[in-house]
């Protein structure tokens, strides 16, 4: 054993230079560049539906709305939530990040079925296109939960067009989580065991499970929907003989794991950074993969929680809340190893550190929020009003964003081979971290005092507090297009990054940055656990140096 | 409300709901708050005496403990165990209305809420209500799903059509509170708004007498169940009216339900969804040719037969009519369900 040496593979061309034509791009196989089309393509659509979260803010300045008519403001709201839910957060970390990463973190030479991963983009990208038209061609104003019989039966504004994007993005998660699942099942490089999985191919790996199991269920019922509309067959309106109550069991048994697709991912990417920038291996490894597997199948039991007050069975109530409070165990038992991984650590808050942190304060503000909204008679003064945004915001963009925007910096040497600038980016990380709290938690005083949400004018006591949240908002805007403009100026001027910038352990970084397109010269063979910072050579220069006792040749292809 | 200022902090308290709730609000957010703290100390505590000193810095492996996993599992359930019971005893009272209750029937359509009181006193996007009287809300839609939301008592119910759904409370403070409808329905959701002004009974009665009523709900119902022929059968082939409202019917399955407001409003709709036992289902569906309004009417015609005539001796409704003002303990404290 202690012959077998370590040797460099003679170094290949990088997935970026292995061809430049756009049929390269738009037909390629490689899970690296499928990655890099999706971070292009979520990007538009975050664009998209910051745009509509800022007029939706400056309308929001003055008690009657001045800025925009009703009918208009209830198209920015829903416009806002069903960008930013199906085509930013759901695909967010796990396409971009979870595509490129994972058959990285796990020594294989691509995702197990490279084609399909294409037609996932593909159809990400279909399904894009027609909620966009249907955006394009007037809108639509049922709020992105689309409640029967308003969608339905009432609404005069593209429901169909819309749900039908919806459909077709939802055949993109079910194929990536279907490729995930598969690949991590079946492509770890030996000795790659699961006890020694980085904690975000197992965070990954309960995303895919909810992603293939519950997003069948939105695609039948928003088909329903659409059923309804056209051929007026009694489903969900009372009037033809349906059931609106059904309607958001059925949506909300979709919808309510789908924050676990959210959020499992931040969480995912968080475990990393955390590890690499206190160099130190994850506290309680085994609770944190196990929490993620938890949170995954606990939250298919928790839908009716959002419908305390629809005139659901009070005895459903009960059950519903105390599964709640039982989902909170496992999101509780992450926070508190994550805190226990930087005792006695050696912490650098570089830019992706900062985020992660960020996302924990945040995390534990909007999941301790929930605990409000999870008890029954409470939920009941606070559902449907500003509380309830203020929590989810602070779920979704406190917790998914900067964990997204961790990941980007943390990778980003590995994914351009530059480096981004680092006091911009800590700079940029502070004041989204100031800006989104100025924003949201304002939103939860006005919650409390009773203002509900999706109204376009509100009563006049509650302007104070919704100034500060859309100056928030402004503060917010200007954190997000800073890395924008720095990340982009990085591509041509940043500093070459190195193999392992941040001397981090996992397997990515034993490759070359940018990765070549075969990923690994040789399978390589893993003989270590996930995170073993303790046994990093003290003069590690580079990621070379640090990695041999964890990657060994194959002796077969050596 | 009332006031223009455009600033405010904290609700309103005019419920015996509102205080309840925000007790058990304030013990939700000290078990919240400390742990909030606890995280922030503890993260940025240790982000500074760990703070890497050296590039080649290489701290010492930490096993994981099963002990620390254990104890920071077991507290906090612990913890929420105590939320979820208080929460839900709290949920149950707001559940279950006293049976002697002052009923208002709502019903909510794009954009108004359509309010009548028992004597047939008629509001819109308004509604008067007397302190210390347990107040119970018939509500329904004509069309989408709102929700009848008033801040200030704390509670919240979505309106469905097709259904009645109630909401009850016992307003303490007199004055003008927010009604907001706050389930999304279309354009003017935000417009759907209202004012719940609370009264001293005095002031209630001298504002009733001041409304010219319209017929009462229970005397239209009366008419219409005459000019429907209702009376053609039951008390003879089908169920008889008299006392049926919230008692207990034994269906032809075996099962018995308590006849109430929406048990009575499906009977009328969908007559073949529940037969009463030893009858034979020959009603005929009246969804369709009556309104949600008259569906009321007839449900408050039913209410007064029921009271009109002799019930059980325990029965807290016995020669109650529904519309007059029950003599009620004082309103400081939520009422024992069942007790008159």
């Amino acid at each position: 054993m202690t012959s077998v040496v370590y040797r460099p593979a003679p170094p290949k061309p990088s997935y970026l230079a292995a061809g430049h034509r756009v049929t390269s791009w738009l037909l390629t196989h490689d899970h690296k560049r499928i990655a890099v089309l999706y971070m292009i393509s979520i990007t538009g659509f975050f664009i998209i539906g910051g745009i509509a979260a800022t007029l939706m803010r400056l309308s929001l300045l003055t008690p009657d709305g001045s800025l925009t008519t009703a009918d208009f403001y209830n198209r920015l709201f829903t416009m806002h939530g069903v960008v930013m839910v199906w085509f930013f957060l759901i695909p967010s970390i796990p396409t971009t990040l979870g595509n490129f990463l994972i058959p990285l973190m796990i020594g294989a030479r691509d995702l197990a079925f490279p084609r399909l991963n294409l037609l996932s983009w593909y159809l990400f990208v279909i399904g894009g296109i027609f909620t966009i038209s249907a955006l394009v061609a007037g809108g639509v104003d049922t709020g992105w939960t689309f409640y029967t019989p308003y969608s339905s039966s009432f609404s005069n504004t593209h429901v169909v067009l819309t749900v039908v994007g919806i459909f077709i993005a939802g055949f993109s998660s079910i194929l990536t989580g279907l490729n995930f699942i598969v690949t991590l099942h079946s492509m770890r490089a030996p000795g790659m065991y699961w006890r020694r999985l980085p904690l975000f191919c197992w965070s990954h790996y309960a995303t895919s499970i909810i992603l293939v199991l519950a997003t069948p269920v939105l695609a039948m019922t928003l088909m329903m929907v659409a059923v309804e509309r056209i051929f007026r067959v009694g489903i969900f309106d009372p009037a033809l003989g349906g059931d609106p109550l059904l309607f958001q069991h059925l949506f909300w048994f979709y919808s309510h794991p789908a924050v676990y697709i959210m959020i499992l991912p931040g969480m995912a990417v968080v475990s990393e950074v955390i590890a690499c920038f206190a160099r130190k291996r994850v506290f309680g490894y085994g609770f944190v993969a196990g929490a993620s597997i938890a949170i995954a199948l606990v939250g298919f039991l928790v839908w009716g929680h959002h419908m305390f007050v629809a005139g659901m069975s009070m005895y459903g109530g009960f059950i519903f809340s105390f599964l709640s409070f039982v989902v909170a165990v496992p999101s509780a038992v992450k926070v508190f190893n994550w805190t226990a991984t930087l005792y006695k650590g050696s912490i650098s808050l570089t830019t992706p550190m900062l985020y992660a942190l960020g996302f924990i304060g945040l995390f534990v503000v909007g999941g301790l929020t929930g605990l409000f909204l999870a008890t029954l008679a409470l939920d009941v003064h606070l559902t449907d009003t500003y509380f309830v945004i203020a929590h989810f915001h602070y779920i979704m963009v406190g917790g998914a964003v900067m964990a997204y925007m961790a990941g980007l910096h943390f990778w980003w040497p590995k994914i351009t081979g530059r480096m981004y600038p680092e006091w911009a980016g800590r700079i940029a990380a502070l004041i989204i971290f100031a800006g989104f709290n100025l924003t949201f938690f304002p939103q939860f005083l006005l919650g409390y005092l009773g203002m509900p949400r999706r109204y376009h004018s509100y009563a006049p006591e509650f302007q104070v507090l919704n100034v500060m949240s859309t100056a928030g908002a402004s503060i917010l805007a200007v954190g997000y297009v800073m890395p924008l403009i720095y990340l982009l100026w990085s591509l041509k001027w940043g500093a070459i990054a190195g193999d392992n910038p941040w001397k981090a352990m996992g397997m990515e970084w034993t490759v070359s940055s940018p990765p070549p397109k075969e990923n690994f010269a040789t399978t390589p063979i893993v003989n270590e656990e996930a995170y073993a910072y303790d046994t990093m050579t003290p003069q590690g220069g580079g990621g070379r140096s640090i990695m041999p006792v964890a990657i060994k040749p194959n002796r077969g292809g050596a | 409300m009332g006031d223009q200022t455009p600033f405010q902090l904290l609700p309103e308290n005019a419920s015996a709901f509102s205080h309840a709730s925000d007790a058990l609000t304030l013990f939700v957010l000290g078990v919240c708050g400390l742990f909030t703290v606890l995280i922030f100390v503890l993260i940025v505590w240790f982000s500074l005496r760990y703070r890497r000193k050296s590039e080649n810095e290489i701290p010492e492996r930490i096993e994981g403990s099963i002990l620390l996993e254990i104890v920071w599992m077991v507290i906090p359930f612990g913890l929420l165990l105590v939320m979820f019971v208080w929460g839900s005893k709290l949920f149950l009272d707001m559940k279950r209305p006293p049976t002697r209750a002052l009923q208002i029937d709502v019903i909510g359509k794009q954009w108004m809420w359509k309010i009548q009181h028992p004597g047939g006193q008629r509001e819109i996007d308004a509604l008067h209500v007397p302190t210390g009287v347990p107040i119970k809300l018939i509500m329904t839609s004509q069309d989408v799903i709102h929700d009848f939301f008033v801040p200030a008592f704390r509670i919240k119910q979505d309106v469905l059509p097709g259904s009645f759904v109630t909401e009850w409370f016992i307003a303490t403070k007199p004055g003008n509170y927010h009604l907001f409808c706050s389930e999304y329905c279309g354009t003017s959701h935000s417009r759907m708004v209202g004012t719940v002004t609370v009264m001293t009974p005095e002031d209630y009665q001298s504002w009733l007498a001041g409304v010219v009523p319209d017929e009462r709900p229970a005397r239209a119902g009366e008419r219409l169940f005459n000019s429907y022929g209702c009376i053609q059968c039951h008390g003879k082939i089908a169920p008889t009216m008299a006392g049926l409202y919230n008692s207990k019917v034994p269906l032809s399955d075996g099962t018995t339900v308590v006849a109430d407001e929406e048990y009575l409003r499906e009977s009328i709709l969908a007559p073949a969804a529940k037969i009463v036992a030893g009858y034979a289902p020959v009603m005929p569906s009246y969804s369709g040719r009556l309104s949600d309004e008259q569906v009321f009417q007839l449900i408050a015609y039913i209410k007064e037969l029921a009271s009109a005539t002799t019930q059980p001796a325990d029965h807290p409704d016995a020669q109650l009519p529904v519309y007059q003002l029950p003599d009620l303990p004082p309103a400081n404290r939520l009422p024992t369900r069942g007790q008159p």
